[in-house]
């Protein structure tokens, strides 16, 4: 280990100097761990916000809502283009979002091991920063994940979920969480999404360096506003199918 | 009053070291942290044994060599406090203290509660400087700073270097005490024709040796100098801006 010289970095050219330099530099890592959040916590909103439609019920043809919005969004840029087209497109993305993310997760937490070494303090340490929704961000992250698979498998590709049918949006998600096991799996979820919500929508002005005075006390309304909205959201959806309330 | 202290005891580096508990007699609690060390250390060279070895120069919390862990927090209990300014007043009698060098696989212990922060030194040769023609003196206030760069650089420069952000850190990170030597300079005119440089060369440095910030925010409560981790935000900032300057070939054929 040695000294980055400022001639070094002088000397830099071309697309190398970014991949050599910031996507290798744990600085860079937290930026785009931050870019790739903060894309995520967009999609978690819409996603969240759409799904509010089940409860508008059906539509005077008897059709339900929520049927008729997926409908739309596999139907995304009409007969333009070809017939979900546009909704993979959007799939790729969020798919490299989530890589990029979790890339990152997993190269920063190795380095971090290492930095930290083998050796721990005698004397537990008295932290007074750290909280559980930071601490958790790791194996709350991966909890995520997991439900994210299993989410997909429930309810986009159906494989675990028997009663499943293409494009029946609101019997799906019906057969699905009226099992207990089931809704208290997408409630625990909910809790550890919002968790991670909370330390990460806080935590990305940080790493992208958005720290200006005028708008600081923002960054902390914004995550705890943030968290709370995708939480209740979602919830409420859990809980009106868990409890009969939408059937 | 009466302490009983438990002392990480460690002949030299790359030996194997354990914990050792000493007692502690008639402390008066006008004694500073060091100071209660100190006559412990008398007695051992009485008894003949080898003194308990720290590190500290100043004794007035500005040189930033006196860190220890005390009883889990870097520094001991007081906030915005360096060892050597902690009292004895701040314990009771009959406490028994836990006293631990740094931990971090940069700082290997050297011996007892003295570790090597020599990856500091290297994050300042990359940068920690600005460069100025000697000469006659400049005359005084020819650059004008502004009121509120002054005071933010000189919150940064408060940082002694002590390393208690590293030891806090859950991941061994350095980015408070980098951040604090970047932009002490960053923020000031005379550090602005280097800036992107210096952020660069001193992150990709630190990089080398310590973990990365995951923003858990423990560095700024064990800064003896409650140094802000704004600046933290404001060297990723320059960090990632100095990926798009590059000063030395602007308009260059
Ligand atoms: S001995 Fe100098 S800061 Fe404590």
């Amino acid at each position: 280990m040695t000294t980055t010289t400022r001639a070094e970095v002088e000397a830099r050219q071309g697309w190398r100097s970014w991949l050599g330099g910031f996507f290798s530099s744990s600085v860079g890592l937290k930026w785009l761990m931050a870019l790739t959040g903060f894309g995520l916590l967009l999609y978690v909103l819409v996603h969240m916000i759409g799904n509010l439609k089940v409860f508008l019920g059906t539509d005077a043809a008897g059709e339900y809502h929520i049927d008729l919005y997926g409908e739309a969004l596999r139907n995304l840029g009409g007969d333009l283009v070809p017939h979900e087209s546009i909704l993979w497109l959007f799939r790729i993305g969020l798919l490299a979002l989530f890589g990029i993310h979790i890339y990152a997760a997993w190269v920063l937490t190795l380095r971090n091991r290492s930095a930290r070494g083998k050796e721990r303090y005698e004397h537990k340490r008295n932290y007074e920063a750290v909280n559980y929704a930071n601490r958790t961000m790791r194996w709350g992250g991966v909890l995520v994940l997991l439900f994210v698979l299993f989410h997909i498998a429930d309810l986009t590709v159906g494989w675990a979920n028997p009663d499943f049918v293409e494009g029946a949006v609101h019997d799906n998600l019906v057969a699905s969480l009226s099992q207990p096991i089931v809704a208290i799996f997408y409630l625990a979820a909910q809790v550890a999404l919002a968790f991670h919500i909370y330390h990460g929508a806080w935590s990305l002005w940080q790493s992208l360096g958005i720290v200006n005075p005028r708008y600081k006390a923002f960054r902390r309304y914004f995550a705890v506003a943030f968290a709370a909205t995708v939480f209740i959201g979602n919830t409420a959806i859990i809980v009106a199918v868990w409890s009969g309330y939408i059937s | 009053m009466d302490l009983s202290l438990k002392i990480w005891r460690q002949a030299r580096a790359n030996e194997e070291g354990e914990f050792k508990t000493y007692q502690a007699k008639n402390v008066s609690p006008e004694a500073s942290f060091l100071e209660m060390l100190d006559e412990v250390n008398e007695e051992l060279n009485a008894t003949g044994e080898d003194p308990i070895a720290f590190e500290h120069d100043c004794r007035e919390g500005i040189c930033g060599a006196c860190g220890v862990m005390i009883n889990g927090s870097p520094h001991g209990p007081q906030s915005g406090t360096a060892t050597c300014q902690l009292h004895m007043r701040k314990f009771e009698d009959g406490d028994s203290i836990t006293i631990e060098p740094w931990r971090a696989t940069a700082f290997p212990v050297l011996k007892d509660l003295i570790v090597d922060r020599a990856p500091f030194d290297r994050i300042m040769e990359a940068g920690g400087y600005i460069s100025v023609n000697t000469g006659a003196a400049p005359d005084a206030n020819i650059i004008a700073v502004p009121k509120w760069s002054a005071e933010s650089a000189m919150d940064a420069a408060s940082c002694i270097g002590c390393a208690a952000c590293v030891a806090a850190c859950p991941n061994s990170a350095a980015n408070l005490f980098t951040a604090a030597k970047t932009q002490h300079l960053n923020l000031l005119p005379q550090g602005k024709p280097e800036r992107y440089l210096r952020a660069a060369a001193m992150v990709e440095t630190m990089e080398q040796y310590f973990g990365s910030c995951t923003n858990y925010g423990e560095c700024e409560k064990a800064c003896p100098k409650n140094i802000s981790i704004d600046f933290i935000a404001m060297m990723n900032k320059d960090y990632v801006r100095a990926q798009f300057f590059n000063m030395a070939r602007q308009g260059q054929k």
